[in-house]
C-alpha cells in the first residue's frame, strides 16, 4: 500500500525529482562507461562476470591470481544481490546486456535454456583435457544438463538434510541416526514423549517448500510426467511423501509454524524447541557461530532418511553458464575452468564455507576433518536434480502452499495431490503448446 | 495566434509528457493484458499468443484471485474507517484548547508516517511475537492467553490492519487539523450559547464543516489501502494460508516473480476498475448528500 500514500504527499515534486536523478545517473553511468572503455585499451580481453550475494565479495580475492596466470584476460566483476538477481538477468536478456559469464541458481538453468540465452559447453569441455567431469557428484553435474547437452558447470552445491540435537536424542534413547522413514518416525515419537507439549521433535518451516520437496524427490516416480507436460503428483510415491509430511504435523512432532514466527531459529534450536531441523549447508557456519561454546558438542548433521534406507535429496546450488550473446566465450571458459580447479575450490570453501560440487576438494584436511560437513558429503552422492522445466520454481512454490494446507489439516493427502496436479497442469499449459508447436514444426 | 492555440502550445510539453509516459504505457499494458506474455515470449515473440479476455476469465475463475480480493476488501472495509476515526480523534484531541505539548504530540503522531515500512515492520514482528512479544506479555497480565498474531490465519489480517493504521493515521491527522483550524470559532460560541454540549457541537458543527476534508481523506485513504502490498510483503509474505495476500501482492507475484506479464496486467486492470468504481461510488454518495 505504501506507494499510494507516498504518491499523495509529495505531489509533482516527488514525481519529477527521481526522474531527474535517474537522468543524471544514466548520464554519469554513460560517462563512466566511456571512461571504462577507453581504459580497456591495455590490450587485454575483458570478461564481464556477474556474481550474486556474499560469494560476489569473496570471489574478488580469487581473481588477481587468475589474471596473473592469464595475462591476456581482465575480469570485470560485478556483484548483485540475490533478491533481485533473477529479475536483473531477465531484464538484461531483454535488453541484450547480459554479462559473459555468471553463476546462476541451478533451478534457473532450464529457464535460460528455454530463452536460448546460454551456450552449450560440450565443445569446451572436450577441448580441456584436464577437466575431470567424473570427479563431480553425478546428480549435481546432471542439473546443468538437458537433452544430453551440458549447459552449466556447478560452482558450489547445496542440499537439504537434518541438523539434530545429539543430547536430546540421547536422552530420548535414540543412539543411532535413523536411516529410514520408519526409524525416523520411532525417533521423533521418542523425542516428543521426552520433551512433552510445547516442544517438538522437528522443525519444518511452512514457508519453505524444500523440506517437503526433499522427501518427494526420494520417490522413484518423477514429479512431472510425459516430458514435463503434466503434473504427476497423484503418483503413489508423492502421496507417500505427503502422507509422511502430514503425519509429522498430525502427531505434533512438528509445530505448525513458518520461519517468520520464530524470531531466531538458532536460539530455538539451542533452547531445544525442536531436535531435528531440515536445512542447508550454510547453517553449519551459523550454528558454530550462534550456539554458545557449551552447546557446540550437542549438535550434528545426518543424511536425510529415505522411505527404506538412506534417501536422496535436492541438488541445488549455483552453476556457471556462458551466455550466448558473449563475444568472449573462450576467455569466459578459461575463467570457469580456473574457478573449478580443486585447489581453487578448496580455497573458495575456506573463504565461504560453501560446499564444492566435486569429490577431490573434499579430500583436503579442512573438509575431510569437518564432522558437520561429513553428512553432506555422503548426501551429495545421492543428490537428485528437480524436474527440468522452466516453470519448476512456480510449481515448487505451489507444492509449498498446498503442503501448508495439509499441515494445517485443511486438505487431505488425496485432495492435495489432485489439487497440485490441477495447478501444475495449468502452469504447464504454455509449455505443452510450445512442445506441440515444435513437434508440428519438425514433422512437415 | 488565437488564444486557444496559444493555450494548446503552452500545454503541449506537459501533455506530451503525459501521453508519452502515462498514456502509452497504460495502453501498452492493456494490450499486454490481452496476451499471454511470459518468458517464452521474451525469448521469441513468435511464442506470444493473443488470448483475448482469457486472462480476465482465468482470473475470475481463480480461487486465489477471489481470496486476495476478499483479503483486500477486508483490509479496506475495516482499515479505512478505523484509520479515519483514529486520525479524526487524534486531530480533535490535539486541536482541543485543553491539550498540552501540542507540537510534541503532533510530531509523535506523525513520526510513524515518515519511518520506513521495513524497519518498523521488523519491530512490530517482535512486538507481536507469540512467545516473546511485548503484546502477548501485556495480555498475560490481564489473564488473556497468548495469541498467535501473525501465524493464525484469523489474526494475521487484523494485525496487519493495526500496523497499517498506526503507520498512516498521522498523515490524515495533519489534514484534519488543518480542516479543524479553518472552522470559525464563532460557530462553536453560538452553539454553546444555544446550550449544545460537546458531543452535539462535534456532531452538528465539526463534522458538517469537515465534510469536504472527510471526503478527500476518505478517497485518498481508500486509494492507498486498496494498494496494500508492503505490509504483508514484509511481515507475512502473504501467509499464513494466504490470509494476507492482497490483489497487488498477487500482481507482483504474477508479474515479477513468475514473469507472466500478461496475467499481471490483467490483475492490475481489474484492480483499477474496482478502485475507479468505489471512488465514483463515494463521490456519488457525497454529491447526493450535498458535500463537495
Amino acid at each position: 500500500m505504501g506507494s499510494g500514500f507516498r504518491r499523495n504527499d509529495g505531489g509533482i515534486e516527488t514525481v519529477i525529482r527521481p526522474s531527474l536523478l535517474r537522468c543524471l545517473t544514466v548520464l554519469c553511468m554513460t560517462l563512466l562507461l566511456a571512461v571504462a572503455c577507453t581504459r580497456k585499451q591495455d590490450g587485454r580481453e575483458v570478461v564481464t562476470f556477474w556474481v550474486m550475494g556474499y560469494e560476489g565479495q569473496v570471489v574478488a580475492q580469487l581473481i588477481p591470481e587468475f589474471e596473473r596466470l592469464h595475462p591476456g584476460i581482465k575480469v570485470r566483476l560485478q556483484q548483485l544481490p540475490w533478491l533481485s538477481a533473477h529479475e536483473k538477468l531477465l531484464t538484461a536478456f531483454a535488453g541484450d546486456s547480459l554479462p559473459d559469464v555468471s553463476p546462476i541458481g541451478n533451478t534457473w538453468i532450464p529457464e535460460f535454456i528455454a530463452l536460448g540465452a546460454i551456450e552449450p559447453l560440450d565443445a569446451q569441455l572436450a577441448a580441456t583435457p584436464g577437466f575431470d567431469v567424473a570427479d563431480y557428484f553425478p546428480g549435481i553435474w546432471d542439473s546443468g544438463r538437458a537433452d544430453g547437452v551440458t549447459y552449466a558447470v556447478p560452482w558450489y552445491v547445496e542440499t537439504r538434510l537434518p541438523f539434530y540435537r545429539t543430547d536430546i536424542l540421547a536422552e530420548a534413547g535414540v543412539t543411532q541416526p535413523p536411516q529410514s522413514w520408519d526409524e525416523w518416525r520411532t525417533a521423533m515419537a521418542a523425542v516428543k514423549r521426552e520433551v512433552g507439549p510445547g516442544r517438538y521433535a522437528i522443525l519444518l518451516p511452512l514457508n519453505e517448500f524444500e523440506p517437503l520437496l526433499s522427501l518427494a524427490i526420494q520417490q522413484p516416480e518423477p514429479m512431472l510426467r510425459d516430458g514435463g507436460r503434466y503434473g504427476n503428483f497423484r503418483s503413489q510415491g508423492f502421496r507417500d511423501a505427503l502422507g509422511f509430511y502430514q503425519e509429522m504435523f498430525k502427531q505434533e512432532w512438528a509445530p505448525v509454524l513458518t520461519n517468520n514466527q520464530i524470531s531466531n531459529v538458532w536460539d530455538e534450536f539451542g533452547n531445544g524447541m525442536f531436535s531435528y531441523y531440515v536445512s542447508g549447508p550454510w547453517n553449519i557456519a551459523r550454528f558454530k557461530e550462534r550456539l554458545p561454546p557449551a552447546q557446540q558438542g550437542d549438535w550434528m548433521t545426518m543424511p536425510l532418511p529415505g522411505p527404506d534406507g538412506p534417501g536422496a535429496s535436492l541438488a541445488n546450488g549455483t552453476s556457471f553458464v556462458v551466455f550466448r550473446s558473449s563475444r568472449h566465450k573462450q576467455a569466459a571458459w578459461t575463467l570457469i575452468d580456473y574457478l573449478s580447479t580443486p585447489q581453487v575450490q578448496a580455497r573458495f570453501h575456506a573463504l565461504t564455507g560453501n560446499l564444492p560440487p566435486r569429490r577431490s576438494p573434499w579430500r583436503t584436511p579442512a573438509l575431510a576433518n569437518d564432522v558437520h560437513a561429513r553428512a553432506f558429503r555422503e548426501q551429495l552422492e545421492r543428490a537428485v536434480p528437480t524436474p527440468k522445466v522452466p516453470e519448476w520454481e512456480r510449481i515448487a512454490s505451489e507444492i509449498g502452499l498446498v503442503g501448508e494446507q495439509v499441515a494445517n489439516g485443511r486438505m487431505s493427502v488425496d485432495e492435495a495431490a489432485t489439487e497440485l496436479d490441477r495447478r501444475a497442469d495449468k502452469i504447464l499449459e504454455k509449455r505443452r503448446w510450445m512442445l506441440d508447436q515444435a513437434a508440428q514444426g519438425a514433422s512437415p | 495566434m488565437k488564444a486557444a492555440t496559444a493555450g494548446w502550445v503552452f500545454a503541449a510539453p506537459a501533455l506530451l509528457v503525459i501521453v508519452l509516459f502515462f498514456g502509452l504505457p497504460v495502453l501498452a499494458a492493456l494490450a499486454l493484458s490481452l496476451t499471454d506474455f511470459d518468458i517464452y515470449a521474451l525469448a521469441d515473440l513468435d511464442n506470444l499468443r493473443f488470448v483475448g479476455l482469457d486472462n480476465y476469465v482465468g482470473l475470475l475463475q481463480n480461487p486465489l484471485f477471489w481470496k486476495s480480493l476478499g483479503n483486500t476488501l477486508y483490509f479496506v472495509a475495516v482499515g479505512v474507517p478505523l484509520s479515519i476515526a483514529m486520525s479524526l480523534g487524534a486531530a480533535v484531541l490535539l486541536h482541543s484548547r485543553l491539550a498540552r505539548f501540542k507540537p510534541f504530540f503532533r510530531t509523535a503522531f506523525f513520526a510513524p508516517v515518515v519511518t520506513t515500512v521495513v524497519a518498523v515492520a521488523v519491530i512490530w514482528r517482535y512486538l507481536f511475537h507469540t512467545r516473546y512479544g511485548l503484546v502477548n506479555w501485556g495480555l498475560s497480565w490481564v489473564g488473556i492467553d497468548p495469541v498467535d498474531w501473525l501465524g493464525d490465519p484469523n489474526w494475521a489480517m487484523p494485525t496487519i490492519i493495526l500496523f497499517a493504521v498506526w503507520k498512516n493515521f498521522g498523515y490524515n491527522m495533519i489534514i484534519f487539523l488543518a480542516g479543524l483550524q479553518s472552522i470559525p470559532e464563532d460557530l462553536y460560541e453560538a452553539a454553546r450559547i444555544d446550550g449544545a454540549g460537546r458531543w452535539k457541537q462535534f456532531r452538528h458543527i465539526t463534522l458538517p464543516m469537515l465534510g469536504p476534508v472527510l471526503l478527500l481523506v476518505a478517497i485518498l485513504t481508500m486509494a492507498g489501502y486498496f494498494q496494500l502490498f508492503a505490509e504483508p510483503y514484509v511481515m507475512t509474505q502473504g501467509g499464513p494460508l494466504e490470509s494476507t495476500k492482497s490483489v497487488l501482492y498477487l500482481m507482483y507475484e504474477e508479474g515479477f516473480k513468475w514473469w507472466n506479464l500478461g496475467n499481471a496486467s490483467a490483475v492490475a486492470f481489474l484492480l483499477f476498475l474496482l478502485m475507479a468504481a468505489t471512488t465514483s461510488g463515494l463521490l456519488w454518495l457525497a454529491r447526493r448528500r450535498g458535500i463537495e
